[in-house]
């Protein structure tokens, strides 16, 4: 049993760990379909793991309804979303799920109509949600946040009219702000990660991190 | 002999006489004076490919504008016809310095043009030999004016077995890989390593401290990424071991996921968690569920159970995009001690005004080796450090030699 659940995983990480670097390097068209069937078995993969996702979902919310839990009504309204959608998506204009999909359905309409419009309102939120946390951040209760405060509020001015307006410096101040110091402190970052990320994929790549296959080590 | 030099005197001068007709007429010149062909007209296999171009490169003409057009033609008979148009460019665009992998940053790759051809492309659904031989002509065409010059440049597509423009950073791999190597190693034979203190990390226990005794759950939220990412898969990792504390603790744990593999693997991760602190019993695999595979609608599944359940401890952690600071703000807003960490730039000035701590950049990858405190993977800590240190004296030595002049470092450096 270790075996199938350690030693195997462990061995496929390895070999295709390497390869993956390799291919990296090989430009000949074998390296390229290399990476191609690798890309499809990815995409096969993802396309059942979608039917683990759906089952986790409505299985939650199917014992969320059953114990009446507190919220249960919400898990009904799932279910109901997801069968409308699943109904429409099957019926695909009247031309049945084993065609090829149809444009301009009731399955396109609750996409575009409902989802797409709820998920611009959440997006939206964003906007009085920066508000709020740049009110936290820039009450100035520390050095740090004092040149943040200063920063901010020259980097807003230099990016609107008003701010050419009261001075012509603002403008190049911001700018100067985003291409000397934000970008050497981003770049300082950028550093940092890949430096990490490499260490993490060798670490994996050789077996010295397990824990991503559960349990430690 | 005074006859033949009368005649001779003749004919001359009717031919100067005829001349302008005769150039006119496209007898002697069937192409219009004006445009004048390019010097050097060359085709070879473009280097470091998979074998599907063929690189063309030839002189700027004076008559180089806007409105005159090099046409490249194609042929697989050195004799053929070369009536099929392989590409067609404005005279003032696309010269070598648009291609540093093949030609460097020389001044002179301002007087060259540059064109790469996919001839099986131009020859679509045509059956053709791997070892085909390509011949290609050079047109210039200037409104109505159209020329196509008689020399003949071929070559032949061959795939290349190494890129040998990426050795650069291949040699920056194995250097960086031997470091750390090298310290795992050290490391092994010197456990007590010194590491510095990272807040958010030794705040991992204070939090569940508090999720356990407030008899709440602690959320964890790994990004939007799949298990493609480097980054979920540390998130996953520091899943695993935030989980194994948990289950010591006897709190509960709930993870949201928007990626089904994710799911799967978040899953076992956290059963084998369970199993290993020898509580296979509390492990309940309804609390690794998916909320929703969409941003947006993961945004409003998470911000609910927020509100609704208000976790004790919220960890985000892994890469995230802009629901980083919807997820934040709403966990601030109920309460909740918040560690975030993410590799994501862009979302770190949300975390760090929104959340209790915050992993910046490496230390998202370091988070494992920290929590687990094990020597092999506390090596790989002090390599990166070094791999730091190393980068930063390549960094102020290329600042020197550039602000000299010198960019040869900086070439050296140049991804491709």
């Amino acid at each position: 049993m270790n075996f199938l659940k350690r030693t195997i995983p462990l061995i496929i990480a390895f070999v295709m760990g390497i390869l993956m670097a390799m291919q990296y390097y090989v430009p000949h068209k074998l390296s390229q379909d290399l990476l191609e069937v690798v890309s499809k078995w990815d995409r096969i993969i993802a396309g059942f793991a979608v039917f683990i996702g759906a089952y986790s979902l409505l299985h939650l919310h199917w014992t969320r309804i059953k114990r009446k839990v507190e919220g249960w009504g919400y898990s009904v309204f799932v279910y109901f979303g997801a069968i409308i959608t699943l109904f429409f998506g099957f019926l695909n204009g009247g031309k049945f799920f084993w065609n090829d999909k149809q444009e301009g359905t009731m399955f396109d309409w609750l996409y575009y109509y409902i989802q797409v419009p709820a998920g611009a309102t959440i997006f939206s939120i964003l906007a009085f949600f920066i508000a709020s946390a740049a009110y936290r951040t820039f009450r100035a209760r520390t050095n740090e946040s004092t040149v943040l405060l200063i920063a901010a509020v020259i980097v807003m001015l230099g990016r609107v009219p008003i701010g050419n307006y009261i001075s012509q410096y603002i403008p190049a101040v911001a700018d100067w702000i985003m291409a000397v110091p934000n970008l050497a402190a981003k770049r300082g970052i950028l550093l940092g990660v890949s430096l990490g990320a490499i260490a993490t994929s060798l670490k994996i790549i050789f077996g010295i991190e397990r824990s991503y296959l559960g349990g430690g080590d | 002999m005074k006859t033949f030099v009368v005649k001779i005197k003749f004919f001359t001068a009717v031919i100067i006489l005829f001349l302008p007709f005769f150039l006119n007429t496209g007898i002697f010149a069937q192409l219009p004076s004006f445009l004048i062909p390019p010097a050097e007209f060359r085709a070879f296999d473009t280097p470091n490919d998979a074998g599907e171009t063929i690189s063309l490169t030839w002189s700027i003409s004076p008559n180089d504008a806007p409105d005159v057009f090099y046409v490249v033609y194609i042929d697989r008979d050195k004799n053929g016809d070369f009536e099929k148009e392989a590409i067609r460019i404005k005279s003032n665009t696309s010269y070598r310095t648009g291609v540093p992998e093949i030609y460097g940053h020389k001044k002179s790759n301002e007087n060259y043009h540059y064109v790469q051809i996919f001839p099986r492309k131009v020859f679509n659904g045509e059956p053709i030999d791997k070892r085909q031989v390509y011949y290609f002509k050079l047109g210039m065409v200037s409104g109505e004016n159209k020329i196509v010059f008689d020399t003949v440049a071929s070559a032949k597509a061959r795939g290349n077995w190494l890129h040998m423009k990426k050795a650069n950073n291949f040699i920056i791999m194995i250097i960086l890989s031997v470091i750390i190597f090298y310290f795992i190693v050290h490391a092994r034979r010197n456990p007590n390593m010194f590491l510095r203190k990272i807040s958010g990390l030794d705040a991992v226990d204070e939090a569940l401290g508090r999720a356990t005794e407030m008899g709440k759950p602690v959320l964890f939220v790994h990004g939007l990424t799949g298990m493609g990412s480097i980054s979920t898969i540390a998130a996953i990792s520091i899943l695993g071991r935030i989980a194994r504390k948990i289950a010591d603790y006897d709190a509960n744990l709930k993870v949201v996921n928007n990626d089904p593999i994710v799911m799967s693997v978040s899953q076992e991760v956290v059963k084998e968690s369970y199993l290993e602190a020898g509580r296979p019993d509390a492990y309940n695999s309804d609390n690794v569920f998916l909320v929703a595979s969409e941003q947006f609608p993961y945004v409003a599944a998470v911000g609910g159970i927020m509100t609704r359940e208000r976790p004790a401890a919220n960890f985000f952690v892994g890469y995230f995009y802009a629901e980083a600071l919807i997820l934040a703000e709403t966990g601030a807003s109920t309460g909740a001690i918040q560690i975030a960490g993410t590799d994501a730039y862009t979302q770190l000035p949300f975390f760090i005004t929104t959340c209790d701590y915050t992993l910046i950049g490496e230390e998202l990858y370091a988070a494992s080796a920290y929590l687990s405190r094990e020597p092999m993977l506390m090596g790989t800590l002090r390599a990166q450090d070094v791999g730091k240190g190393l980068l930063i004296v390549i960094l102020i030595l290329g600042t020197i030699l550039a602000s000299f002049g010198l960019t040869f470092i900086t070439h050296l450096f140049e991804a491709f």
